[in-house]
Parts: structure tokens; C-alpha cells; sequence
């Protein structure tokens, strides 16, 4: 069938620069540029473009440009371009429009609409260059006492206390799996959070035996529906066990890997068959109530020890705050919530775009409603969902995050574009794809170093923000909302927000 | 909508003097020497607060729980009318053994004074209550009084003791309640306040207290919003629109209801930065790890330096790099504690010994035949 | 209230022969800073040379107000406790101190001498840029915190206990030196954190987790044996009643705490 959907990008070459060396060519997995022998110079198809970059930036004579191409419909406000090319896709295959990383409309970005404090005058602002300045935070359940027997200098602590996690710095790689992304990439962002003191997520891939030695202790592991590469080793070689219930990016859905993608190494991590597709259903088949989550939550409990902190992860939904609440009480050492915006590598695009509620209202309405309920100190709460930089970070911090963690962030400091052809497999950055010559294009070594670079960078920004407003430690910032004020919100918001406007 | 839904609290900014002067032996002395004391730093101040806390000085009622209550209101009826709500309450809860309003100078002399009443009270419990302790009952009814009768402030409720305090100079202040006339304590702590951003109300003043404890303060608390939101999950209403209230609640919690020494709560409230955690012995190092991590939300962030009173104690504490200053001093049985070391000399020119004591680390005056 | 009084014109030996020095006193009791230092200036115009104050008690900015541009000098004795800011902006004046400072003696110090015979408190020598500070025993928080030098200023701050954290943040210039004399230990953490310029020699020991990570310990070189050799020689004169003997002093071991680099955070910043 013919198709009428326009090309979303135009590929403009420079012939006076193009040296013919058909690198483009290589680079590009989706088929854009071609050689054609007889002309001796490259074609390219725009149709084919995804907008990736890849072969912009690998150019070796800077002869490619790759622009997003104008609208060719009449303007409509109503009738967008997105809207008009995804119902013609749908009016041509019948089938539901895919796609990839994190929700792009233009719902309100709290973050842009919150200012942070500093200090003049009355309380010192800290200069973070000099004095100390710590970001190091514990996830997981406090107790409300801690008991203690004194004899004489002799102090011992009665309290059994529950197993933490300790970060140096608040910002964890979010979960996302190999399989969905590539060895590469995967090791990447381990070899980093080994490095910058803090933790990556598995996601429901499972984690390779050879990594669980050197990683593990940076590892949170996640049980997701589909129970990948799941055994007693995988459990205790982590750090934290995360059991997966929703994601932002698509709650209320599960995942599907398609059978391509399971290849060799990935099928052995996830302990199935190569070339099956790997279903993750929508719930977790064992758990249809708050009973059942926290039968599941001891369960990995006892299969650790008691020595490592559950983590449960839901989306942030309507009703979330009271279901956290529960989740709190059913044993869950942290809760991880994710926001509206929050990336996947495949989901539908009207989930994607449709459901959940912005992260920002998400962590505040969690802190206030655990706080009112007196268990705020047994949980913490990692905020995940649309974290772009370090103020992005502080701001959730002080609505009462305990931490965060990023995801898109962490992809686009090793390459990613943002060109949400994730669930294509066919990713030019070597991040979201099994292929392995596309996985090959990523460098360890060097990706491990633009994430560390990238805490490293955030972490002095968060102590610059932390130090002018004359704090030096993290956890004084946290649920301190007095350090907010909102620019440009209605009244609702800034009351879900708990915090007050500019100049009050 | 209406505003006042939303969390709409406010903090002190302050800059101010403190000064404390303790018997240790427990010879109990007037309030004319530490007036002179902080007059002495009047510069600190600017006249918009000053207040006493006095420890021994109803030693006739010393079974009996003194409330010293605060009547405000725009006229002299409203500030009755307050008072008889209360009257009602009290009357309801506990047994008053005596009450008076508490005696004071020439009211033109300050601005704007409330209504200032003393009462000794037992407690009445009733019901549930019967299985509280005498002082976690006495907690539950001041936030009660602070929370939901209107224009009526429990501003000082231990035994033995009392707080004075309103909005003056603390030489003023101390002059308006004659404490260097009719009181004698062994531990005077004083305050002379400088608040940049919040309106000057009696209730405003320090001490701040709860039960034997007070606090009088020095600083700036940048965790206050922390701090409040845990204090809340234990029962405590931050109701006074100021910062320093918080540390009170605080000593409260983790010395009276959680039974800790002043040595841990002090590593609590300022604790040692991780670089100093990370070099101690293991056991150390899990100790202060375990309190950092348990009561993070204790951790009083920003510039200050405080005295806490207690019955038969008097704490100096600062801030864990140490922003604000504070002096210690003895002579003989006396404990001195200051802003500057020049105010103690002029009420005690020779001393045993001077020291600033390290950020972070307490000191502490204890009664020497306290059990 | 006239609390000032000329006393009798007395002589002082000079290299130059006999000179006149006016000298006069004043009784601080109850007085105000503002009142003190108006007195003090008034004494320094009528070309008083020599001030003893007595029964000071917290009255601050003493000897700040002694600016003029005839550079005249004065020398000003204090017996009680001087109050904050004590010596800031100090225009080449000398100030000796019968007993403890409260904080920030000589802050902004451009030149001149202050002699404490006691215990000082916090913030030192802040941004101190030319001068001398002798302090008798130990110091509190952040002294000689971005003390400076320029050209031919170069400002010199001698402790002989020692100091609680943070001396010398941020030092740009100048010379620290700490004896730790009657065998005091240096407790103090963060040492020279964001140190950029300037020296400090400690003697006695210090662990490498004390100091800023931007501070280079070193031993002693001939020159900075020059150095410590004159500024002791220079302490121990102006504290005779403490009996030391230089040569002790000097044959334990010294340390020298001296900034990596002049650009400590050249790296912080992405471009």
C-alpha cells in the first residue's frame, strides 16, 4: 500500500564537502544513505531518517546536516501533524502506534515553574569549594527509635536497623535492562555507578553472571512480571532487590522483547530460550493485592537474608499516594515512583503521551501524605520520571525525594538523541539495540566516563545550589519545601506542591 | 480557594546574643548579673525580643508543673476573654494548686505586653490519658492550648522553673518581670533577639520550651522545614512562627521521651561530617553512621549556637563548623556560657578557664549533687 | 565622664636621640564602642602617641577608627577584653592586648602590629593584607581565612598554641606559623582548605586528612628556615614573660602546608 506520511526529517549534503567515503552509509542501521556507484556520490532517503544524528556527527567532512522537516498540512491546532501521520500509519498496518523514550508533550514541567532559595546575609551561604558539603543519603526504612545501652563511655545500639543503601551523591541509573538496551551500554552504566558511589538498575533482564562479582554491590536488581533471570545468586550478589509493579513511561502495561533481540547472550541472562519473545505481562501474576505484594516483598526478604532493602517501583498514577502508603506498610524499604515523563524503550504511544501524573506533584503528594500518616522515616522515596539536570534534582529533593533516578539523562550522556526509535532495535548510538555491530559503536570505557562525568558535574552543581542556601548537608534539604516557591501556578498547584508563590 | 490551606509557615532569621550563667553547686543568685551580662551585647540585639529562662526559682510548688501562660489580644477584654477559655480547659485537666497573674513593672515601659499568668497545676488524667506519663500528658495539653485555644500561648510549663520573655530589650524584659528582685535561680540562660523577617510578638521571644527544657538561640535553622515535618510525626505542633522552637521539640524528643544522652543528641543536631565518620574505629564509625542515618531529619542546618536548659543542666552546643560563636568559661562552681567572652568577664573578671568550644561538640553543667 | 587623661609627657630613646611621647589613658568602664573610638581618634589628632585602655569590656572596632592620612602612629595598651573586630582595617597602628580577643581581630588588616596575651577567637586575620598578629596562646575558627598579599605587603600571623578548623581557607598570601608550644597538638581539620597563595608552618604534626586536599606538607627549606628563624625570634620578644628558649624551639620538627597550585579549580568548569 502506498503510504502517505511525509518524511519527518531532510537530509541536506554538502556534495562540495562529501568525499564519497560512504561512512554515512555505514552508520546509519535504518538504510538512509545509499552509494550509487554510477553517479560515484551518496543518496539519501529521508523517508528512512529517524532523526538520530549519527551520521551528522560522524561525518568526517561535516557534509551532513539533518533537519526536522516543516509541516506540509494547512495549520490545524487541533489536527497536529503528529496526530494526522499516526492515524494514517494506523489506517495503513491496523496496528497501535510504538514508540520510544519519554512522554513529549507539552504538559507543564513543574520544575521550570519552581525557584530555589539562597541565603544573604542572616545565614551564611557555604562555599562548597571549601567546606564540606554532604550529599551522602541512605535509602531505606529508619526506625522511629533507635534504642540505646550506655554503660560509661560504652555506647551499643539496641535498634535492630534495617538495611540502607548508601549513595554519595542522590542520582541512581534507573532501571533498564539488558536486552532492551545493549551489553554495552548496560555495562556502561555500571562501570559508572561502581565509580561515582552510587547504583544501577537491571531492569528485568537479569544480570550476566560474569558481571556479578565485580558489579553486584552497584547493582539493584529488579523482579519485574516476567521473573527474567531470576535465581537466589542474582538476588544476593545486588545490593537491593527492586520488585517492578508500573512504569511511567506505560503503567499499567507490561513489556514485550521481541524474539529478535533475545539473542545468545541475552536469552542466558534472562534464562530462556534464544529467539523467544520475552513477555512481561501487565501484573505481576502473584500479586493482586497489597497482601500478595507484601508476601512477595518478604519472600525476597528471606531469599536475601534480611540484608538488603526492597525497593517496590509503581508509576505515578491518580491514586498512587494511598497505594504507596500501603506499600510502605506491606515492608518496602523504598518506593521509587515514576512520572509522566518517564523513557521506555517500547511502549504505545497513547499510553506513553495519556497516563500518570507529572513526578514533581507525584513526590510531593507521596511525602505529604507518608508524613501526615507518621511513616515518612520508614521508606524512602526514589523520584524517577523526567530528571533533566542537577536543579531538576534539588527541586526534588526538597519536595521530599530522597533520591533520583535518571534514565533519558544517563542515554543522552552516553549518545542518545532522543529520536524515540528505541523499540526498533536498530539504535545508530549502539545503546538500545542487540546488533552487534551497532552495540559495538559504544565505548565502555568512554560512555562509563561521560556518565561519571555527568554526576560528577551534577553533584558540584547540587552542593553550589545546597551551599547558597547556606546548607551542607543533603538531608536538610529534604521535604523542605520553605527552600521553594513557585513562579506562574495556579492555586491548586502550589497547594498540591505545599509550597508557596514568589514573594510570599 | 482560600490561601491559608496551604503550609504558610514563616521562620526567624536572627542574628542575637545568648548568654548563661549555672551554679553548679546549686546556690541559687538573682537575674541582676546576667541583665548586666547581656546588656552588654545589647548591639546584638535590635529590641525585638528578649526573655529568661530560670531554673529553681519555685522551689515552695516544686511538685507542681508552673505554667506560665501568655494572654494576647488587641484590648485588655479580649486578653480576659482568652484567658477564660483557657481557665476552662485547665480547670478540665489538670488540679490548679495556685495561680496569680505573674507580677510585673510599669506596663508603658514596653509595647504592647499580653496578659502574663502563672499557674501550679497537677495533672487530672481521665480515660486513655490515665496510662500516659505525667509529662507526655502535660506535652499532649500544651499543644493543645498552643494549637486550638486561640490567643492563648503556654509559653513555659516545667517544674521549678520558668520563662520570661517579651518583645524588648532582655535588660527591658528582665527589668519588667523584676527578676533581679524576685527570683532566684541556680541556672539563668538570656537571650537578646535580632530578627530580620518576622513581626515582633511576645510569644516570639526566647526561651522557647516545653516541659524543664529551653532553648535560646543563636542562628539560623536553613533545615527548619525538615525538622518540622519529622517533629510532626512525633506529636509536635510548630505553632510559635519562628525557627527555634524546633530545637526545643527536638531536645524533648531525643532526651526525654527516647532516653539519649546530650553527648549522642549533640551528634544528632550537629553531627561530625563523614570525612571525620569514615577515619573513627569501627565501632565509632557504625554509631555515628546508625545516628546520622536514623535522625537525618534532626540535623540542625545553618549558623547556630544554643544553650539548652535543663533542671540541673546547662548545655552549650554550636552548629558542626561552628558559624556562630560561643564562649565557655568556669570560676570556681560557676559555668558560664556567652556570645563573647566580654560579658563574662564583666560579671566574673577572673576565670578558671576559657575556651570556645568546637562546632559540634557540647558542653555541659551539671548540678554536682544531681543524681 | 572625663574619663581620659594626659598623663605626664615622659621620653622614649630613640635611634634618633631623645623624643617626646605624649602618652594618655582612658577608663572604658560603661562606655559605648562609638564614645571609645571617638576618644581614641581625638587623642591620636593631638598627637597623643601612647593610649592605655583600661577596664575595656566588649567595645568593638577598637583602633579602626584610627585612619588619617598623615600616617601618624599610635600605641595602644588594652587591660580587660576588647570586643569584635578588634584592630579591622588597622592603618599601621600597634595594639597590644593584656589578655584575651574575642572574634575577628584585624580583619582586613592593611598594616600594623597586634599583640594578644591571651586566647583569640575566631576569624583572625581575615583577609588580612599587611601587618603582624602575635597571639600568645591558641586561636579559634577560620583565622587568616583569605589573607592576602600584594607587592611588597605581605601579612605575618604567629600562634603560639594552635588553632580549631579551618585556618588559613582560602589563603591567597602571607605567612601563617603555629608553635603548638607547651606541647599542644593541631586538632584542627581543614587546614588550608582552598588554599591558592600564602604559607603555613606548623610545628609539630599534622595528618594528611587534616588538611585541604589542594595543600601540598613538605619539609622545611633553607629559605623557610630563614623565615620561622625570624618571625620565633620575633614572638619570643614580644612575650618575654614566657621564658622560651629559640634553640629548643627551632630543633623540632617544622612542617610547611603551601597551596598545589595558584588556580586550585581550573577543572570545575565544563567550558
Amino acid at each position: 500500500m502506498k503510504s502517505f506520511v511525509f518524511p519527518e526529517f531532510h537530509i541536506i549534503r554538502d556534495e562540495a564537502k562529501c568525499g564519497q567515503c560512504r561512512g554515512c552509509e555505514r552508520q546509519c542501521a535504518f538504510g538512509t544513505h545509499t552509494y550509487d556507484p554510477v553517479q560515484d556520490r551518496l543518496i539519501s532517503d529521508d523517508y528512512k531518517c529517524a532523526g538520530c544524528q549519527r551520521c551528522v556527527v560522524f561525518c568526517p567532512k561535516d557534509a551532513i546536516e539533518v533537519r526536522p522537516t516543516q509541516s506540509p498540512y494547512r495549520q490545524n491546532a487541533s489536527w497536529t501533524r503528529e496526530k494526522m501521520e499516526d492515524l494514517k500509519k494506523q489506517a495503513e498496518t491496523g496496528g497501535v502506534i510504538l514508540t520510544g523514550c519519554g512522554n513529549d508533550k507539552p504538559f507543564r514541567i513543574y520544575w521550570d515553574h519552581i525557584v530555589l532559595n539562597a541565603s544573604q546575609v542572616t545565614n551564611p551561604s557555604i562555599d562548597p569549594l571549601r567546606e564540606p558539603m554532604e550529599l551522602r543519603t541512605f535509602l531505606g526504612a529508619k526506625p522511629d527509635f533507635m534504642e540505646i545501652k550506655s554503660e560509661g563511655d560504652d555506647v551499643q545500639i539496641e535498634t535492630k536497623l534495617s538495611p540502607n543503601l548508601t549513595v554519595e551523591t542522590p542520582i541512581l541509573f534507573s532501571a533498564m535492562s539488558y536486552g532492551a538496551i545493549s551489553y554495552n551500554a548496560f555495562r556502561s552504566l555500571a562501570t559508572a555507578a561502581c565509580k561515582s558511589g552510587t547504583f544501577f538498575n537491571t531492569g528485568e533482564g537479569g544480570l550476566p553472571k560474569e558481571m556479578r562479582e565485580q558489579f553486584g554491590k552497584c547493582a539493584i536488581v529488579q523482579v519485574a512480571s516476567g521473573r527474567f533471570g531470576i535465581d537466589a545468586e542474582y538476588l544476593n550478589c545486588a545490593a537491593a532487590v527492586e520488585i517492578k509493579v508500573g512504569q511511567g513511561a506505560k503503567p499499567g502495561i507490561g513489556g514485550h522483547l521481541p524474539g529478535e533481540k533475545v539473542s545468545g547472550e541475552v536469552a542466558a541472562t534472562r534464562m530462556i530460550p534464544t529467539g523467544t519473545d520475552a513477555i512481561s505481562p501487565a501484573p505481576h501474576h502473584d500479586i493482586y493485592s497489597i497482601e500478595d505484594l507484601s508476601m512477595l516483598i518478604y519472600a525476597l526478604k528471606e531469599a536475601t537474608n534480611y540484608e538488603k532493602p526492597v525497593s517496590v517501583k509503581i508509576a505515578a498514577v491518580h491514586n498512587f499516594a494511598a497505594i504507596a502508603s500501603g506499600i510502605v506498610r506491606a515492608g518496602a524499604d523504598i518506593i521509587a515512583i515514576d512520572g509522566l515523563r518517564g523513557g521506555t524503550g517500547a511502549a504505545p504511544k497513547v499510553i506513553r503521551d495519556n497516563v500518570g501524573i507529572p513526578i514533581e506533584l507525584a513526590i510531593s503528594s507521596l511525602d505529604g501524605r507518608l508524613r501526615k500518616e507518621g511513616i515518612r522515616n520508614r521508606c524512602s522515596i526514589i523520584a524517577a520520571g523526567g530528571i533533566r539536570c542537577s536543579a531538576d534534582v534539588i527541586k526534588a529533593i526538597a519536595l521530599g525525594a530522597d533520591a533520583v533516578y535518571i534514565g533519558s539523562a544517563a542515554l543522552i550522556a552516553m549518545g542518545c538523541n532522543l529520536c524515540q526509535k528505541c523499540y526498533t532495535g536498530k539504535c545508530n548510538w549502539g545503546i538500545c539495540t542487540q546488533d552487534p555491530r551497532l552495540a559495538g559503536r559504544l565505548n565502555v570505557d568512554i560512555a562509563s566516563l561521560r556518565l561519571s562525568n555527568l554526576i560528577c558535574a551534577w553533584s558540584h552543581e547540587i552542593s553550589e545550589m545546597l551551599g547558597g542556601m547556606g546548607i551542607n548537608a543533603l538531608e536538610s534539604l529534604r521535604g523542605n519545601r520553605d527552600h521553594l516557591r513557585g513562579v506562574g501556578l495556579y492555586e491548586w498547584e502550589l497547594e498540591v506542591l505545599g509550597i508557596k508563590g514568589a514573594g510570599e | 480557594m482560600p490561601r491559608k490551606r496551604r503550609e504558610l509557615y514563616n521562620k526567624e532569621i536572627c542574628a542575637c546574643s545568648i548568654f548563661g550563667a549555672m551554679n553548679r553547686d546549686g546556690e541559687r543568685f538573682t537575674g541582676a548579673g546576667v541583665m548586666s551580662a547581656i546588656a552588654n551585647m545589647h548591639v546584638r540585639g535590635n529590641g525585638l525580643g528578649g526573655g529568661f529562662a530560670a531554673y529553681g526559682i519555685y522551689p515552695e510548688y516544686k511538685d507542681y508543673y508552673a505554667f506560665h501562660l501568655m494572654f494576647t489580644g488587641s484590648n485588655s477584654d479580649a486578653k480576659r476573654s482568652a484567658k477564660q477559655d483557657f481557665d476552662v480547659f485547665l480547670c478540665e485537666n489538670f488540679d490548679v494548686v495556685y495561680d496569680e497573674e505573674i507580677p510585673h513593672g510599669d506596663e508603658t515601659a514596653v509595647s504592647d505586653p499580653p496578659l502574663v499568668w502563672r499557674y501550679f497545676v497537677a495533672p487530672r488524667k481521665c480515660g486513655d490519658e490515665a496510662n500516659l506519663s505525667d509529662d507526655d500528658y502535660v506535652v499532649m495539653k500544651v499543644m493543645h492550648v498552643n494549637t486550638k485555644i486561640e490567643n492563648a500561648y503556654v509559653f513555659s510549663s516545667g517544674k521549678n522553673m520558668g520563662c520570661f520573655k517579651g518583645v524588648g530589650y532582655p535588660e527591658e524584659i528582665g527589668e519588667y518581670f523584676m527578676l533581679d528582685r524576685l527570683y532566684k535561680a541556680y541556672t539563668w540562660t538570656v537571650h537578646g533577639r535580632f530578627p530580620t523577617n518576622t513581626q515582633a510578638w511576645w510569644g516570639g521571644a526566647h526561651p522557647f520550651s516545653l516541659l524543664d527544657t529551653t532553648v535560646v538561640h543563636n542562628g539560623e535553622i536553613s533545615s527548619y522545614g525538615t525538622n518540622r515535618w519529622y517533629l510532626e510525626m512525633y506529636g509536635y505542633a510548630c505553632t510559635l512562627q519562628t525557627d527555634t522552637e524546633v530545637i526545643a521539640y527536638a531536645a524533648d524528643l531525643l532526651m526525654r521521651r527516647q532516653n539519649l544522652p546530650i553527648e549522642l543528641v549533640a551528634k544528632i543536631l550537629a553531627p561530625p561530617i563523614w570525612n571525620s565518620i569514615d577515619r573513627m574505629n569501627e565501632k565509632e564509625r557504625r554509631l555515628l553512621t546508625a545516628l546520622r542515618m536514623v535522625y537525618a531529619p534532626l540535623l540542625m542546618n545553618g549558623p547556630f549556637s544554643i544553650i539548652i536548659g535543663q533542671s540541673g543542666k546547662m548545655i552549650g552546643l554550636t552548629d558542626r563548623i561552628r558559624l556562630r560563636p560561643l564562649t565557655a568559661a568556669t570560676r570556681g562552681s560557676m559555668f558560664y556560657l556567652s556570645s563573647e567572652e566580654a560579658s563574662i568577664r564583666l560579671i566574673s573578671p577572673e576565670l578558671d578557664s576559657v575556651w570556645t568550644p568546637n562546632g559540634g561538640e557540647p558542653v555541659v553543667g551539671k548540678l554536682n549533687n544531681m543524681t | 565622664m572625663a574619663r581620659a587623661h594626659f598623663a605626664d609627657p615622659h621620653t622614649k630613646k630613640t635611634a634618633q636621640g631623645e623624643q617626646r611621647v605624649n602618652t594618655a589613658e582612658i577608663d572604658a568602664t560603661n562606655m559605648e564602642t562609638k564614645e571609645l573610638n571617638g576618644r581614641l581618634r581625638d587623642l591620636m589628632l593631638s598627637g597623643v602617641q601612647k593610649i592605655a585602655l583600661r577596664n575595656v569590656c566588649g567595645q568593638r572596632y577598637i583602633g579602626t577608627r584610627l585612619y588619617n592620612p598623615e600616617r601618624r602612629k599610635v600605641e595602644i595598651e588594652i587591660f580587660g577584653t576588647p570586643g569584635n573586630d578588634l584592630a579591622a582595617f588597622l592603618f599601621g597602628h600597634k595594639i597590644v592586648v593584656h589578655g584575651n580577643a574575642q572574634d575577628g581581630v584585624g580583619n582586613t588588616m592593611d598594616d600594623g602590629e597586634v599583640i594578644i596575651e591571651g586566647r583569640a577567637g575566631d576569624v583572625l586575620g581575615f583577609s588580612m593584607r599587611g601587618g603582624k598578629i602575635f597571639v600568645r596562646e591558641s586561636v579559634g575558627y577560620r583565622c587568616a581565612l583569605h589573607m592576602k598579599e600584594y607587592e611588597d605587603k605581605r601579612p605575618v600571623l604567629v600562634i603560639g598554641g594552635t588553632s580549631q578548623d579551618f585556618l588559613g581557607e582560602y589563603m591567597a598570601g602571607g605567612i601563617v606559623i603555629l608553635l603548638g608550644l607547651g606541647g599542644k597538638s593541631h586538632e584542627g581539620n581543614f587546614i588550608g582548605n582552598g588554599m591558592h597563595g600564602g604559607v603555613i608552618y606548623l610545628r609539630g604534626r599534622v595528618e594528611k586528612e587534616q588538611v585541604g586536599s589542594q595543600v601540598e606538607i613538605s619539609p622545611l627549606d633553607g629559605a623557610d628556615r630563614e623565615i620561622v628563624d625570624h618571625y620565633v625570634s620575633e614572638f619570643i620578644e614580644r612575650f618575654p614573660e614566657l621564658g622560651l628558649n629559640k634553640e629548643e624551639i627551632l630543633r623540632d620538627e617544622f612542617l610547611r602546608l603551601s597551596p598545589r597550585s595558584k588556580r586550585p579549580y581550573g577543572k570545575l568548569y565544563a567550558y
